[in-house]
């Protein structure tokens, strides 16, 4: 048992190095100098590591499956590298289908960084209560994956479209907010480096605090910026809290949640502002050269056909079959919380985004900053209906 | 009504056309050079020719895209805010919600419960507004489909040149022999396109199925609406809830005293019972409590056959027997059962005895048993004594020193007894609850727990739901119909036979590259030289 564990953990390490090889050699062909699109030795290698990584990857599912005898998407670190998985996999549909080297150098970092975000929740493997044993659950949440993955590329094409297309010469609204995203990304790595950084050094400071009237105590994993409201620190050695976190923010972990997310956002600032000194423009702006090669016209083509493609697959997942779950395990195939409302929002928006571009021709940029939204609302149900919403109003 | 007049071939338009049905001769004469618009085959829309009556504007209202994504978006939005504070149902039932939200989420959540956001989903305005969205979808796919439909089904196969030379797609070829036309044509037909000739001209088709696509989807989310609202016809849908003790028969709520239900035996596991638990070991650690892993109901579910008259005992017959497990619901008659909740041990009766409260042997004057679930009021014996159940409060709590019951349920049980006896004056009071027992001023007499027995309670679900059929067809075809929308394209290339010039245009309605890479594939091997993208070409220019 506790074999296949290992092996599992093992083999998402390779596939996590492999991605990066793949990534290298994405970024190789294109430095390619050559005019006529050829599809060379360098192509061949970035996407056979590519499919190696997703074979690694998909090892390790099915090897932590065996170990836990349910399929492994029933917590945040299962979930959230399954969607990295599914990202990588839709993404080698779309090269298949387009032949687009850039797709995979800015998929594949994204897909890496959210199984890094993944690992950073605990990872032990957990039971299943009762009204999660049904198959309808891991059809379920498996096709909202995919689903969700695949308009993912549709991002990613439209990001790449956003960076190549938007001018940069001077600052609009269009480039601030092609620097929220280029930041968002900072935030995110912030997040990572924060985390493994002080788990790496088994830190851990313990406050005791009142939750609606009952004494409690909270672990920090993080020097606690933000600290319970009337915490007291139990841990010898270790920082004070800095900042008492306000008082409407309830639920059980809000104050550490809070403290993590600071601490994600400075850090992304700090990476953010050395990014801007090295490169002495925005970020976007040192990106634009490396994509004059690109055919905007293809890469709206993708970011539509992405959202064609993964609209359906969304819609049976994340409807669809939820509500046929919700039926079978709580009968009741609709309940509006704050999840499902989510997936429903996330149905509703790219109906408009089909609708606007069918009838009322919102082609190029338009539809590719609807992708940029698009994806906030996926990410948002993903991380912060989970974290915040639900933890906020604890019933998770 | 008014036409327009083909000024090629004479065929009389309907008012809003902006191809000729017929020739195919674009009927924009001032627009030549621009790219035509394909959308609905330039057929005429009736939102956009009629606008007299007041029908024709509520028909125009609900047929416009622009107000179909506006009722989306609010709907979005409203969805969203839903979610800011947690819904009146996600709320403890037993809290007052308009003191819970001030309480909870201070003035913003009062605001918010005086919004009436607490229970947003199930208001009148988003009722409407979801009802809105319907009614666009019915009207939109009636303006559009029907023309759509008759323009597709009477394509001519010949097409004007000027119709050819404003596709995005398009080539002129002078110098080709028959051989190789009859070449391409056989190509076209090895990818599996339809062809239709007439005098030479060819329309090569295929996918067009694909077109319909939306209307099979605004059809199948339109059978969906409409099963929602099937919900509020009283018969097609029940939702009911009913506790059931061990060893206990009640009636299932919603059946008209017709069904009833046994519990013969809860079974309740938890994790870390068995060895194959083993693998969980370090997350069941960092759990509080135990974690339940599996939990049934042996039931018997019985049936009354006594004669429909008020007043006459129930007759009952077995008709089912069967374990209801969560996720796998017992079904009797449309009904079914569903393992919701439980509560461990309840108390089922409790014994107690009678003693002085000097005696250190606590040598039993009366014993007797209260049955928690039906308690007597009363307690006689024979030597003369007798115990009054003054108050009996099943689950007992202190409120500001104040003892009072916060369910009906036994788990907490608290007991006021009066005692009477013959060398009592007037009586003796004894409170007793679960670890107190407290006599009233300096009692010659003392009241003691001997013994209890519990058993488990079962909380099943009572629902039926006729709706469901309705919704899984209505998903099903939405599903269809945006897979077939989505995953097909229609595409079209028409080859016209000019005098000395042979023109060819190509159209798809989505998915222009998959098209170019077909059409590089079937003129491989022939002298034709790729069709232009005139589209690329005019913003080159
Ligand atoms: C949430 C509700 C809706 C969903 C899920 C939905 C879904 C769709 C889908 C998937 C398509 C095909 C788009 C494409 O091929 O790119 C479509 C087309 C269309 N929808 Fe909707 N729709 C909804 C509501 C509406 C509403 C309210 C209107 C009213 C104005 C509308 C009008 C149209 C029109 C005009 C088309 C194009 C039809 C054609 O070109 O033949 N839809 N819809």
């Amino acid at each position: 048992m506790l074999d296949y564990i290992s092996i599992s953990g093992g083999l998402l390490y390779t596939a996590f190095v492999i991605y990066l090889i793949s990534i290298v050699f994405f970024a190789a062909t294109i430095r390619d100098k050559r005019k006529e699109k050829q599809f060379t030795l360098v192509n061949k290698l970035a996407i056979g590591t590519t499919i190696l990584g997703f074979v690694a990857q998909v090892g390790y599912f099915i090897t932590r499956w065996i170990a836990s005898g349910h399929a492994p998407v029933s917590n945040m670190f299962e979930f959230v590298t399954f969607f990295g998985m599914m990202l990588v996999f839709a993404f080698i549909i779309l090269y298949l289908i387009y032949r687009i080297e850039l797709l995979g150098l800015f998929a594949l970092p994204i897909a890496l960084l959210i199984i890094a975000y993944a690992s950073m929740y605990p990872t032990e493997i957990s039971p299943l209560v009762p009204s999660l044993k049904s198959h309808w659950l891991y059809i379920h949440v498996t096709t909202v994956a995919l689903g969700e993955a695949i308009l993912a590329v549709s991002f990613v094409a439209g990001i790449i479209y956003l960076i190549r297309q938007i001018d940069q010469t001077k600052i609009t609204l269009k480039t601030i907010g092609l620097e929220i995203i280029m930041y968002s990304v900072c935030a995110t790595i912030g997040f990572v480096l924060i985390t493994s950084t002080f788990s790496a050094m088994d830190y851990n400071a313990s406050f005791s605090y009142s939750v609606d009237g009952n004494e409690s105590t909270l672990n920090y994993h993080l020097p606690a910026i933000f600290g319970p409201g009337d915490g007291e620190l139990l841990t010898e050695n270790r920082m004070e809290a800095m900042i008492p976190t306000p008082e409407w923010m309830h639920g059980a972990e809000a104050p550490r949640k809070l403290n993590t997310l600071v601490w994600s956002l400075l850090i992304g600032l700090g990476l953010y502002l050395v990014m801007r000194l090295i490169l002495r423009k925005r970020i976007a702006a040192a990106i634009q050269p490396i994509l004059k090669k690109a055919n905007p016209e293809l890469l709206d083509e993708v970011c539509y056909r992405a959202v064609a493609i993964g609209f359906p697959v969304f819609t049976l997942g994340g409807l669809i079959f939820a509500a046929i779950w919700a039926q079978e395990a709580w009968n009741r195939y609709w309940g509006w919380d704050p999840k499902e409302v989510w997936a429903l929002i996330t149905f509703f928006f790219y109906a408009i985004f089909l609708h606007l571009r069918l009838s009322k021709g919102w082609h190029g940029e338009r539809s590719a900053w609807l992708a940029v939204v698009g994806f906030t609302i996926i990410m948002f149900n993903l991380i912060v209906v989970n974290l915040v919403l639900a933890g906020l109003h604890s019933y998770a | 009504m008014n036409t327009i007049t083909c000024n090629t071939c004479g065929h009389l338009n309907k008012e809003g056309t902006t191809i000729c049905e017929k020739c195919g001769n674009p009927l924009d004469n001032d627009q030549k050079g621009k790219l035509l618009n394909m959308r609905y085959d330039g057929s005429s829309i009736r939102s956009k020719t009629k606008n007299r009556s007041i029908i024709d504007k509520i028909w125009n209202f609900f047929s416009s895209v622009k107000i179909g994504v506006t009722l989306i978006a609010i709907a979005l939005v409203a969805s969203a805010l839903g979610t800011i504070y947690p819904q009146q149902m996600y709320i403890p039932r037993s809290v007052d919600p308009s003191v819970h939200y001030r309480d909870q989420y201070g003035i913003t959540g009062q605001i918010y419960y005086q919004l009436g956001f607490h229970n947003l989903y199930g208001s009148w305005w988003y009722m409407i507004l979801i009802a809105l969205i319907g009614i666009s979808i019915f009207i939109v796919s009636i303006d559009r489909g029907v023309p759509l439909y008759k323009a597709l089904k009477h394509q001519a196969v010949k097409r004007h040149p000027n119709f050819l030379k404003r596709q995005k797609l398009f080539g002129e070829y002078k110098d080709y022999s028959v051989d190789e036309k009859k070449l391409l044509i056989s190509k076209l037909k090895e990818n599996r396109y339809k062809i239709a000739e007439k005098d030479g001209h060819i329309l090569a088709e295929k996918g067009r199925f694909s077109r319909w696509g939306p209307y099979v989807n605004h059809l199948g989310l339109i059978i969906f609406l409409l099963g929602t609202i099937f919900r509020f016809v009283p018969f097609m849908y029940i939702d009911d809830y009913v506790w059931v003790r061990e060893g206990e028969t009640t009636v299932i709520p919603s059946t008209n005293q017709e069904y009833y239900i046994e519990n013969q035996e809860f079974i309740f596991e938890t994790y870390g019972e068995d060895e194959e638990d083993a693998v969980f070991e370090e997350a069941l650690q960092n759990n509080s409590g135990p974690v339940p892993k599996h939990f049934e109901t042996n039931a018997v579910i019985y049936q009354d056959v006594s004669d429909d008259i008020v007043g006459t005992e129930a007759e009952l017959e077995e008709i089912k027997r069967g374990e209801i497990i969560v996720n796998e619901p017992l079904k009797i008659n449309g009904l079914a059962l569903y393992q919701d909740s439980y509560q461990l041990s309840e108390f089922e009766s409790m014994s107690f005895k009678l003693h002085e409260t000097t005696d250190e042997e606590e040598e039993a004057i009366v014993e007797f048993t209260v049955d928690l679930t039906d308690p007597k009021r009363e307690y006689k014996f024979e030597n003369g004594y007798r115990i009054e159940l003054n108050k009996y409060y099943p689950e007992y709590e202190l409120d500001d020193g104040q003892p009072r019951s916060i369910s009906n349920y036994p788990r907490n049980p608290g007991f006021v007894f009066f005692v009477y006896g013959p060398d009592i004056e007037e009586q003796e009071a004894s409170f007793l609850a679960i670890g107190q027992n407290i006599p009233s001023g300096d009692n010659q007499y003392k009241i003691g727990l001997t013994d209890f027995s519990v058993r488990d309670v079962s909380g099943l679900k009572v629902r039926k739901d006729l709706t469901l059929p309705i919704l899984g067809l209505g998903a099903f075809i939405f599903m269809i119909g945006v897979i077939q929308g989505m995953y097909w394209q229609h595409r079209r290339i028409w080859i016209h036979q000019g005098d000395e010039k042979l023109l060819i245009a190509c159209h798809t309605n989505k998915n222009w590259y998959g098209l170019t890479k077909e059409i590089e594939k079937v003129i491989e091997g022939t002298s034709f030289k790729m069709v232009e993208d005139q589209e690329n070409k005019q913003k080159q220019d």
